[in-house]
């Protein structure tokens, strides 16, 4: 049949499965607008193409599905670029394609031309530049195929304005494909999976590190499992939550920067770590010369560039976690670890007195206490998305996550803005599920403006705005580690409460604690998206913290003094 | 423990012949911070195939991370090492040197004692070609530059492994991946 390139575009995506496209129309990209119509797909037109970029992004890693945005050549492109780089840093199944000029005009400086393979190069797991109809369908097959498989990442595809115009005869091939350079290694090597077991029945004091792998191989149940049989406490890094329920007896909590005392405590005291699916980020390691020195170290990973690349290890398994989980599940036997975990149960004892009943009841409302009300109001069964900064390691902390898919945060890259747009992105992966964007008061008004979006699309998502006046994250390493010179960081915001009605939507302010409860019912009864502006404590800062580059058991605690244990409620 | 002595290394790199593959490897190697002494590219026995041979310096572990960051370029089908290896070495220079009637017998004897060719010749001076691995030609770039060195260019070193197998073997149909480094370090 003949089609045009246009045409192949949207030809493609439907057998891809694509639902959903989140994007802007422009010069270069018309001809593929024009052929949408003719399809059942539902595009989401979004105010900038950062976001959307990050609700393909979200809605990946909600759906499992690769999420796809599409903009114009030059700018249209360039201001998709953070979000692909996010997606790239955290592993993101997703397909850009943008326009490109006429291909007889590429390299003249044309109007809106950019060189955007170019550009995208270094935060892309791959890209393509299609200059003929008739390399439009193969490269888009590729680049699904790549995006999803092994490591999953960023794919974009660049496509000059005249090959989405000519016509080709093009007949979809759904022969698996076969790229010379790029095969994936799912299984795992025998004789590695041997040594593994061999290092786990030595072990007296094993952890397991759980990443961002778990989900992206489908490996909860068998993580559980393996950590049950073997009784191997879980610690998780900050894309791995969701990955293993928070409130099962074997996890520990989140590790690194602002994760718990006792886990950080225990990787150092651990004679066998067991990293699944995580890339030993130095956000996680702190000082790599005092990292974990008692242990001998296993690491799973999918990607063999990962292996003995921030940390050395005894042991390093290429292959799909769940796969190789699997096999050795088939192998490992019932282990008895009471000593341990005792001993770490001591060590939480101490410090499992959380910092939300440290904080002082001087009428001012804490971020945690939002958070953790928020926790309790929808009972952990949100998804939640942030944006980054200190709201974004409150969650972490506060919000018990025991489902996976459900918690999704920019890790890697820490981009700010991603938070509103990321939850638009969720909303489409589950339309269903009670979605909270938790934000600063600096990231959401980067990206502030897809509120419009989902006023236009008219779905719910509900944004609650961490207000603390600040850039809080910077403000907080200002106050530690630059004598609270706080430059720049004080910002003055719009009024959020009429910022949303603006919009049409509902906006509200909580001020108080006794109020948030109210808020978060006023929120999930009202039909469409919902602001609330929390205005919380402004100088409240992130317990603990591990300082950058420190070892991982130095860390910064919550000065006591200000103690005052609050209600049992807060119990956690 | 793998010897963390810093050394010039001798990768090739079969790459698909596509538009762009030269500039991913390229900027490969700047985002990751390593330096290319040098660098050549050309055709294979193998249709599609382009061979790369890089030198670049850095210790055993340094290498072992740039080979596996090389593979995961989509369009990087082998990546090789053949520092350790029984191989063949060559680079290739064109010198034009300054050779008037009364030097150029003595740059002649020269030339031949290192086997190079003498390949334009003028009243006032010789382009002069030599084959050879880079110890063979910085010693004859020494010997010339006292008679004066007026242009030089040199290809940058190819290498191919003594014996008779080839480098490339073409994956069958469901073939285990492209062979990366061994994880397991010697403790």
């Amino acid at each position: 049949m003949k089609l045009t390139g246009a045409q192949i575009v949207w030809e493609v995506l439907k057998r891809e499965g694509v639902e959903v496209v989140f994007g802007y129309p422009g010069g270069a990209n018309l001809p593929i607008y024009d052929a949408m119509l003719d399809y059942p797909v539902h595009h989401v037109l979004v105010r900038h193409e950062q976001g959307a970029a990050h609700m393909a992004d979200a809605y990946a890693r909600v759906s499992g599905k690769v999420g796809v945005a599409m903009a114009t050549s030059g700018p249209g492109a360039t201001n998709l670029t953070t979000g692909i780089a996010t997606a790239m840093m955290d592993s993101s199944p997703t397909v850009f394609i943008t326009g490109q000029v006429v291909s007889r005009f590429i390299g003249f400086d044309a109007f809106q031309e950019t060189d955007v393979t170019g550009i995208t190069l270094p935060i892309t797991k791959h890209n393509y530049l299609v200059t003929r109809v008739e390399d439009v369908g193969p490269a888009l097959r590729e680049a699904f195929y790549i995006a999803r498989s092994g490591r999953p990442g960023p794919v974009l595809v660049d496509i000059a304005k005249d090959a989405q115009q000519n016509s080709t005869e093009w007949q979809y091939d759904p022969a698996p494909l076969k790229l010379r350079g790029y095969r994936p290694q799912r299984h795992p090597l025998c004789r590695q999976v041997e040594q593994a077991l061999e290092l786990i029945a030595q072990a007296r004091k094993p952890l397991i590190l759980a990443g961002q792998g778990v989900l992206l191989s489908n490996a909860m149940r068998e993580l559980q499992e393996f950590a049950e049989r073997a009784q191997i406490p879980v610690a998780m890094t900050l894309l791995g939550i969701g990955g293993f329920p928070a409130s099962h007896p074997l996890n520990l909590g989140m590790m690194g920067m602002h994760g718990e005392a006792w886990v950080n405590q225990s990787i150092q005291e651990a004679d066998l770590l067991l990293a699944f699916g995580m890339r030993f980020d130095d956000r996680v390691t702190g000082n790599l010369k005092t990292y974990a020195p008692n242990a001998r170290k296993i690491h799973i990973d999918i990607d063999p560039a990962e292996i003995n690349k921030n940390v050395r290890v005894d042991v390093g398994i290429v292959g799909d976690l769940r796969e190789t989980l699997q096999t050795m599940l088939e192998h490992l036997p019932r282990l008895d670890h009471s000593v341990w975990l005792e001993h770490i149960q001591e060590m939480k004892g101490e410090s499992a007195v959380r910092d939300i009943q440290y904080l002082p009841p001087d009428g001012h409302l804490y971020a945690a206490h939002v958070i953790h009300d928020l926790w309790r109001f929808t009972g952990g069964d949100a998804i939640i998305t942030t944006d980054v900064g200190q709201h974004q390691m409150w969650a972490a902390q506060y919000y018990r996550v025991d489902q996976p898919f459900q918690w999704i945060t920019s890790g890697g890259l820490g981009t700010m803005g991603f938070g509103l747009p990321a939850a638009i992105g969720a909303k489409f992966a589950r339309p269903e599920a009670e979605v909270w964007a938790i934000v600063g008061d600096g990231g959401f008004q980067m990206t502030a403006a897809e509120l419009s979006t989902a006023a236009q699309e008219g779905i719910k998502v509900n944004v609650a705005v961490i207000n603390n006046g600040y850039l809080g994250m910077v403000r907080q390493w200002q106050e530690f580690f630059y004598e609270r010179r706080y430059a720049a960081t004080p910002m003055r915001s719009p009024d959020f409460v009429k910022l949303a009605e603006a919009h049409g939507l509902t906006g509200l302010r909580v001020e108080r604690r006794e109020d948030v409860q109210a808020a978060l019912e006023t929120a999930r009864a009202s039909d469409g998206t919902v602001v609330i502006d929390f205005r919380v404590e402004q100088e409240d800062s992130v317990y603990p913290m591990v300082p950058a580059g420190a070892d991982l058991h130095n860390m910064i605690r919550r000065p006591v003094r200000t103690a005052i244990v609050e209600t049992g409620e807060d119990e956690l | 423990m793998t010897m963390e002595r810093k050394m010039a290394h001798t990768l090739v790199v079969l790459v698909e012949d596509k538009p762009g593959v030269l500039n991913r490897v390229a900027s490969l190697f700047r985002r990751r911070a390593f330096n290319i002494e040098s660098l050549t590219v050309g055709h294979t026995e193998q249709p599609g195939l382009s061979r790369m041979t890089i030198v670049v310096e850095g210790d055993d572990f340094a290498i072992e991370r740039l080979t596996a960051y090389l593979y995961k370029l989509v369009n990087v089908v082998q990546v090789e090492d053949l520092t350790h290896t029984q191989s063949v070495v060559r680079d290739l220079a064109l010198i034009k040197v300054q050779a008037p009637p009364e030097s150029r017998t003595q740059i002649m004897q020269v030339v031949d004692v290192f086997r190079g060719r003498v390949v334009d010749v003028t009243n006032q001076s010789l382009i002069v070609e030599l084959t050879g691995d880079v110890e063979k030609i910085d010693g004859f770039v020494e010997v010339l530059r006292p008679f004066g060195i007026i242009e030089m260019v040199r290809t940058g070193v190819v290498a191919m492994e003594r014996g008779s197998t080839p480098l490339y073997v073409p994956l069958n149909g469901n073939g285990q991946a492209h062979p990366h480094p061994e994880t397991i370090s010697e403790n």
